[in-house]
């Protein structure tokens, strides 16, 4: 690239704009005018910050028998308005310093289908339904086990200090380098050790989200006719909706999807109805292997099928279904303002003992809530799509901070959602079979053994709860999606159709996320398998041409048998699955986020010495994402107690097996569980080995610009003038409005450069 | 609008005031939500030929779609957790 540096105000002749063309940036006198505080404006934050105040001290200090959920929703939004007003003004000022006057990726290389300028509103939709999935979704309600205020401050506190950070910085910097990936800018930046290990780091981060994700849909379909009869219907629907696209009425995107949207409802109506029927019972009652292994085949067959019979129609599905549902149960939420019983916090917290997964608060609280306060997996999508749809550079902020506060607010919602049903039900459904037994009779004693203040259940409770929901059983449903579902029932049926329809609202809820976490099993595969095909390529390059079908089939079979194994392994685990798999997806994650913020680091200590000085708002992060996955990895490795470290749990039932023991269960359990901890012990080896490379590496990076003093652009394009404006938030501006209206009179830029000669 | 002539009495003033930010509102939210779904792509595509390369020939709806579609194969992208 050019050495045009973007810094030093118009040092460089290139961002001199137009002179025949209305301003293109706001100046920056009209900046500094804008931001001086006025006696309303002091008002609105004064009371925003008030509200929020009031808020954290409902949650935290005044401990009353229950507390409402408004608060929850008081205390998120009052902290996400400060954030984004003040933290990310901060970072726009000192570390990414956006200049309008520079045009993006999207008006320098604008073809009308990748590179397009976006509205801004839109493309916070399209972003925020890229970044969101299951994630926000199941985390929290594993976590909500510590009570509800450690899960709280952290989705809260951290989307506002570390994952919007994340997604912002790596948003802004992938779009000045013309929508780089973050591997590229990793390989860019870090040279090509650095970045190898951080491909690799991510492939495999990649299997191992895939197979755990995969975990969650079994878990809660298995033994699930309706579950299992309403999300088989998601495919010939889907199907159906690719067909339409293609042959019937191409480009009727909003019509199709309204389409599949009723279809969809019907089926989850039609569920009931089958589930009801003996041959139903008889047809799609799967136990949790045979569902494994039908997704395995199906994620086999949906990476190799062409992109528009299937992908592309259920990603509309659930784009649309994604926004809808944030929206209803927001609003829900509001109107039914559920009081909640569970503790601030317990015992689980402190012991490390819990049912739901082992680990104490610190570090496990971190790496099992990963999405909706961190997300590593965010950097892959904030770097690609959207950097090349934004209109101009301090969009940015709106669009990548913004973007992942919402993603937080679902995750408080999910909390919110989880915890509104009755804690000893919640410990029923969250513990896995191995201690429950399975019955509601051992379930509820099991339960009340916990010796929790407050929790008493019946297996009366039980039984009745999983008949309101249509359900066979509730007990031992791991994996965080039927809870979910359950407080979402809880919520929704006060609001609309009362108790006749909870199992409506739970199959619906369950629907909502199968739909997520296929779309994201089949995309993910494809991307693995891409990867995987490139990185083959370089020994023999027949397997770098897509079109070539043999190392397609080769490639997705070898990704699919990757995270099919652990799926395999995770159904069948005799410790239950989820609590000994979930720590490994958010140790990945978060080590994923990591490797992010450690490229941040080095792309920000290489812009020079102005910069440099704020750089602990990267490190900050980076240090804590450090620690905690770091910390955590390690005592999945080396902790000395069966229930957290897995070499520990392994050498245990190694004993047993020498010894012919038979107290932890029959030769077959023992061998599984050696295998299973092995597998998952030499995970942790690897990720954290990869991780402290890659963060290493950055590190050293950083260090040696900032020592040298030497000013880098690292890869960052040319700049060129731009010829366009749009306002940067949400609401516009005085300033943006003025400009907006003398844009409108002139009409867009004619097209070439510099045209009109005067 | 399809008013009759002569339908303007004072007191309907703030009725058709009415109806018409409901049809503004509701053109807001057709507008918003069939651009983020992708329904105005290929207009968006066609527009951008049309201004910027006037004598390429410009693909029907149906092959912009294909177009699309056989890129996506070729190019796959993450879906997030």
């Amino acid at each position: 690239m050019t050495a045009v540096s973007p810094r030093g105000e118009g040092a460089d002749g290139a961002l001199v704009q137009d002179p025949s063309l209305p301003p293109v940036a706001v100046s920056e006198a009209e900046h500094e005018r804008e931001s001086r505080w006025t006696l309303p404006k002091i008002l609105l934050w004064a009371a925003i910050a008030l509200l929020g105040a009031v808020a954290w001290t409902m949650l935290a200090i005044v401990r009353g028998e229950t507390v409402n959920a408004i608060w929850f929703v008081f205390a998120a939004v009052c902290t996400y308005l400060i954030g984004y007003r003040f933290y990310a003004k901060v970072i726009e000022k000192y570390i990414l310093r956006p200049d309008d006057r520079r045009a993006t990726p999207a008006e320098v290389l604008e073809d009308g289908k990748d590179f397009v300028p976006t509205d801004r509103r839109v493309l916070y939709g399209h972003h925020f339904a890229a970044i969101a999935g299951a994630g926000p979704l199941v985390g929290p309600v594993l976590a909500a086990q510590m009570g509800f205020l450690p899960g709280t401050i952290w989705i809260i506190v951290g989307v506002v200090l570390a994952g919007a950070v994340q997604d912002y910085t790596v948003l802004f910097f992938s779009m000045r380098r013309g929508g780089r990936s973050i591997g590229q800018m990793a390989r860019d930046v870090l040279g090509k050790f650095g970045g190898t290990a951080a491909i690799i780091a991510s492939l495999l981060i990649m299997v191992i989200i895939i197979a755990i994700l995969a975990l969650v849909v079994v878990n809660a379909l298995g033994e699930s006719p309706w579950g299992v009869f309403s999300v088989g219907m998601t495919l010939p629907i889907a199907i159906f909706m690719g067909v339409y696209l293609r042959y019937l009425r191409p480009g009727r995107v909003t019509e199709v999807s309204l389409i599949g949207f009723v279809l969809l409802i019907a089926a989850i109506i039609g569920g009931g109805a089958v589930a009801g029927t003996e041959w139903g019972q008889a047809l799609f009652t799967l136990d949790r292997t045979t569902i494994a292994w039908a997704l395995i085949v199906y994620g086999f067959i949906a990476a190799v099928l062409p992109v528009w019979l299937l992908l592309a129609p259920r990603d509309y599905l659930s784009t649309f279904m994604k926004v809808g549902v944030i929206v209803m149960l927001a609003g829900a939420i509001v109107l039914v303002r559920p009081e909640i019983s569970v503790p601030a916090f317990t015992e689980f917290a402190e012991t490390g003992m819990g049912p739901v997964f082992s680990g104490t608060l610190f570090p496990f609280l971190f790496v099992t809530i990963a999405c909706g306060a961190l997300s590593g997996f965010h950097a892959l999508i904030s770097s690609g799509t959207t950097p090349k749809l934004i209109e101009k550079e301090r969009q940015t902020r709106f669009i990548g901070y913004g973007g992942m506060l919402m993603e937080s607010f679902v995750a408080i919602m999910a909390l919110v959602a989880a915890i509104s049903i009755d804690q000893g039900i919640y410990f029923a459904m969250n513990a896995p079979a191995a201690l429950t037994g399975g019955t509601v009779e051992n379930a509820a004693a099991f339960v009340n053994s916990l010796g929790l203040t407050g929790v008493h259940v019946t297996p009366e409770m039980l039984s009745s709860t999983a008949a309101a929901v249509g359900e066979e059983s509730i007990v031992s449903r791991t994996g965080g999606a039927p809870t979910l579902a359950l407080g979402l029932a809880h919520i929704m049926h006060q609001l609309i159709g009362g108790p006749a329809i909870m199992g409506f609202w739970y199959h619906f809820a369950i629907m909502f996320e199968a739909l997520f976490i296929l779309t994201a099993v089949d995309a993910g595969t494809r991307v693995a398998r891409f990867m995987l095909q490139d990185s083959l390529g370089a020994w023999m390059p027949r397997f770098r041409d897509v079109s070539w079908r043999p190392g397609v089939w080769i490639c997705t079979a070898i990704m699919v048998a990757g995270w099919g194994y652990i799926l395999i392994l995770g159904v069948t685990d005799p410790l239950g699955g989820i609590n000994t798999f979930f720590p490994l997806f958010g140790i990945a994650n978060q080590l994923l986020a990591g490797i992010a913020l450690a490229v941040v680091f080095a792309i920000v200590a290489k812009r020079g010495r102005s910069y440099v000085r704020w750089l602990w708002i990267i490190a900050v992060p980076l240090a804590f994402t450090a620690v905690i996955t770091i910390s955590a990895s390690l005592l999945k490795i080396f902790s000395p107690v069966p229930g957290i470290g897995y070499w520990a749990n392994n050498a245990k039932y190694r004993a047993a097996q020498a010894a012919g023991d038979g107290s932890l269960g029959s030769p077959e359990v023992v061998g599984a569980v050696i295998r299973n901890t092995a597998v998952q012990g030499t995970l942790s080896i690897i990720f954290v080995v990869l991780t402290v490379i890659v963060m290493a590496i950055a590190v050293a990076v950083g260090i040696r610009a900032i020592r040298t003093g030497a000013v880098d652009d690292a890869g960052e394009d040319a700049a060129v003038a731009s010829r366009r404006f749009a306002p940067a938030g949400l609401i516009p501006t005085r300033a943006e409005r003025e400009l907006e209206s003398r844009w409108q009179e002139h009409g867009p830029a004619p097209v070439g450069r510099k045209r009109s000669g005067h | 609008m399809a008013l009759p002539q002569g339908a303007m009495v004072p007191a309907s003033r703030p009725a058709r005031a009415a109806w018409q930010r409901v049809r503004g509102a509701a053109g807001a939210v057709r507008w918003y939500v069939t651009t983020l779904m992708g329904d105005r792509a290929y207009d968006v595509y066609v527009a951008h030929q049309r201004a910027h390369h006037p004598d390429a020939e410009v693909p029907t709806e149906r092959q912009f779609w294909r177009d699309r579609m056989t890129e996506q194969d070729r190019n796959p992208g993450a879906r997030c957790c």
